[in-house]
């Protein structure tokens, strides 16, 4: 006694999206992506650092920077992670992160948060003056020179650095390094306290 | 039933003494305090294969109560030690050496990582001062092994060593339960060390919540009330949570129909006239009706596994959800969840119990789900002249055994037959590999189940593919004389690689089919089991009951139709409504 075929069956009327969250059935809807800044506090010991970024890239998530350092306590480090996906995929991100056994907390900073990069460019050391003329223009400075070489350092936001890497084109560049974000709430918030 | 078998009788009864008198002697090894780990942590069996590396843990397990079964290889060490766990609830625990040994080993870790099944895996690593040199039988293996554990350990000091290993076990089966590793180099394992084990504690930076919000839980239980169409949907997490009965209790007393996940089957019995038994690819007409068409789905211990829910677009389109589970980061994952309650199944299960302001007014719904069963029975056809039906072969089966058997599988479709066609109404009776749908499980799972519960019978189901992956096991299930009655439902393919090639690459059958498999009845035989061949409908039952009645692990060889498919399928990636119940219903979706 076989029932309906499947296109003669009941049919509710309603559906999601690919992010399994229930939506109009008329509407197109799509969450789009937006930039994170997750903090992390860890365990300070070996192998932290391939777990973490190993969970970003097995779950792909979409990856802007990762920075991390020593804090106060020794035996904690902190990660600055910046990801750029859709809310929902920040929300894992998050989950996944705290789940991860040497995490001890993650926070999202808020947008307002103080985030800073710091660039080494290297160029030509044919025009030393021009150079830090233009350092000086991104509040930066020469740290190094050479006789074919000045190396300069910037410091600020992400912004302040692709523009000051587009302004130090004109002079040779032979290398720059970038550090990727760090980013610490601003105001007396610390991420201590979640601990 | 152990290695050490072969040791005359009284000389066994005094190395017990002995070994018990040892075991209140001082930790000097490194390998004594993991095997002292091991002991404190109520470990009962070790499955595992030796090797150059891990020798020195063999060493101290030697005076140890703990008993070692050795496996044919290590894959099947991992699986019987995760069968082991999802029977018993414990972690099971397997050993590897290094390199080789380890890697054999992931197949088995990774299939415990994604069902959840808490298990202990240690493996031997070669000496410190080797490690990164690329040493004789060395690989990373806390790197190949992180991303499926709950967390790998590299011991690093003879005297933190016993400690690493009672971490990793109680973080095993702590909260969602899952596989840990420990690595050890040989010369952790051979340093001299005074140092006990901690007791078996997690890590302090793991928080489990038993409990969820209570505030939560009456905005949830206000909407399941309120609901005209609900169900419960049941999975694995409530078997692992002991939560059954309390599942039971809550279902009943609410009168809300319940449909199980494949890893939930056993959490709520399928003779019961709410359950609507199992959902998805495979999964019941009528389950997947009710999941299209509810209003509220009360979703606890799931992790929306998309063999669960096809195409999340179509996936209970109607439904506001509530979702228990253990780990937050199963929220929202795959399905939003209106309702997030993080706790323990049982716990949260007796919150939602007591907040519950009535039942819901759900007669007609109830009404609705009985039609579908009418509609959409799970049957298949059996004309006298036919070949063998493999849903018959496990219908009778279920039919002579007793509640509590356990019920083991590899993957493929006699798996799906296994999980259709046998009623299970308890839990821990269903032991199969979901998630990674590992082929070659079922051989060595069986051997870990009736280890694990001795008095049970044990029925595992196979096809001829994937026994031919682990077919060594069988030495074992021989040599530790375990009463285990395989059943290969041989129809000479990977059948469900062929039901796929039949139904979507045109007929094409690529690769997928075996004529060149070996008489199992005889290779049975050959490894010291009891063979059986069975090709007859009319010999099933008495086939099947002389497999029962020898005592030890018993091969039927059974011949099934090969143009045999299964049905219902929703098509991957599908809408659960629109399943097929037979193969022209495929050209339709």
């Amino acid at each position: 006694m076989p029932g309906p075929a499947p296109t003669e069956r009941i049919r509710p009327e309603g559906r999601r999206n690919s992010q399994g969250i229930r939506v109009d059935p008329e509407a197109e809807v799509t969450h789009d992506p937006r930039q994170a800044v997750l903090s992390a506090l860890v365990k300070h010991k070996p192998g932290v650092l391939a777990e973490v970024s190993g969970l970003f890239s097995r779950r792909q998530f979409n990856i802007e920077s990762l920075t991390v350092g020593p804090t106060s306590d020794e035996n904690i480090a902190r990660m600055t992670i910046l990801i750029e996906e859709p809310e929902p995929g920040i929300d894992q991100a998050k989950k996944q992160l705290q789940k991860l056994v040497p995490v001890i907390s993650v926070t999202e900073l808020e947008p307002e948060a103080l985030r800073r990069e710091l660039a080494l460019i290297k160029v030509g050391g044919e025009k030393p003056d021009d150079v830090n003329a233009v350092a000086e223009m991104y509040d930066g400075q020469a740290v190094d020179a050479s006789t074919d070489s000045v190396t300069v350092e910037i410091t600020g936001s992400k912004q302040k650095i692709d523009a000051a890497v587009e302004a130090f084109k004109q002079f040779d560049v032979q290398e720059i390094v970038r550090t990727g974000a760090a980013a610490l709430e601003r105001g007396p918030k610390t991420l201590d306290t979640d601990v | 039933m152990s290695e050490r078998a072969s040791v005359p009788a009284e000389d066994e009864q005094q190395e017990e003494t002995e070994a018990e008198e040892q075991t209140q002697a001082p930790v000097t090894t490194g390998a004594q305090s993991v095997v002292r780990a091991l002991e404190n942590a109520g470990a009962e069996y070790v499955f595992g294969v030796q090797g150059g590396a891990i020798m020195p843990v063999y060493d101290a397990l030697y005076d140890s109560d703990i008993t070692h079964v050795t496996m044919a290889h290590e894959q099947g060490a991992s699986h019987a030690a995760d069968a082991y766990g999802i029977v018993t609830g414990d972690p099971g625990v397997c050993f590897a050496t290094s390199g080789p040994g380890a890697t054999n080993l992931v197949t088995g870790i990774a299939d415990a990582n994604m069902d959840s099944d808490p298990m202990i895996a240690l493996t031997g690593q070669v000496p410190s001062n080797f490690v990164g040199n690329d040493a004789f039988q060395e690989t990373d293996t806390v790197g190949i092994t992180q991303p499926i554990t709950k967390e790998s350990y590299f011991a690093n000091h003879s005297d933190t060593v016993g400690h690493d290993v009672s971490e990793a076990f109680a973080l095993a089966d702590a909260g969602r339960q899952g596989p840990t590793l420990v690595d050890l180099p040989k010369d952790i394992t051979q340093g001299e060390t005074d140092v006990e084990p901690n007791p078996p504690t997690t890590p302090d930076t793991y928080h489990v919540q038993e409990e969820a919000d209570e505030a939560d839980v009456q905005a949830a239980a206000d909407a399941l009330a309120a609901a005209d169409r609900p169900v419960i949907l049941s999975g694995g997490g409530v078997i692992k949570a002991d939560a059954s009965n309390a599942l039971r209790e809550f279902a009943m007393e609410y009168e809300i129909p319940v449909i199980t996940t494949m890893p939930g089957i056993g959490s709520f019995p399928e003779d019961h006239e709410l359950s609507l038994e199992w959902a998805g690819m495979h999964g019941t007409g009528y389950a997947n009706m009710a999941i299209t068409n509810t209003d509220c789905m009360l979703a606890i211990g799931t992790r929306f596994d998309d063999r669960l829910t096809g195409g999340v677009d179509s996936f209970a389109p109607d439904a506001e959800v509530i979702h228990v589970d253990i780990d937050p980061a199963e929220i929202s994952k795959n399905i939003y969840a209106d309702y997030p309650l993080i706790g323990d199944a049982r716990e949260v299960l007796r919150q939602l119990f007591d907040a519950m302001p009535r039942a819901p007014d759900a007669d007609e719904w109830r009404e609705q789900c009985q039609t579908w069963k009418d509609e959409f029975p799970m049957s298949y056809e059996m004309p006298d002249d036919e070949p063998l039906k493999p849903q018959y072969v496990v219908e009778t089966f279920s039919d002579v055994t007793p509640e509590d058997t356990i019920v083991c599988t590899g993957v493929g479709q006699h798996q799906m037959w296994a999980s259709q066609f046998w009623e299970y109404t308890e839990p821990r009776t269903w032991v199969s590999s979901h998630g990674l749908g590992t082929m070659g499980y079922g051989v060595p799972a069986a051997i870990g189940a009736k280890l694990a519960a001795p008095d049970q019978e044990v029925v595992c189901f196979d096809g001829d593919g994937s026994f031919l992956m682990t077919v060594q096991g069988l030495s074992v299930a021989v040599r530790e004389n375990l009463d285990i009655t395989y059943v290969i439902l041989n129809n000479e393919a990977v059948g469900m690689v062929r039901q796929w090639q039949d139904g979507f690459y045109e007929g094409r059958r690529m690769a997928s089919e075996y004529p060149w498999i070996p008489q199992f009845d005889k290779l049975a035989e050959a490894f010291g089991a009891r063979g059986f061949r069975l090709e007859d409908s009319e010999d099933v039952e008495e086939t099947i009951q002389a497999a029962r009645d020898y005592d030890g692990p018993s091969v039927i060889d059974a011949h099934i139709d090969p143009g045999e498919n299964v049905f219902p399928m929703v098509p991957s990636g599908g809408d659960n409504g629109l399943f097929a119940l037979e193969e022209d219903h495929l050209e339709m979706l």
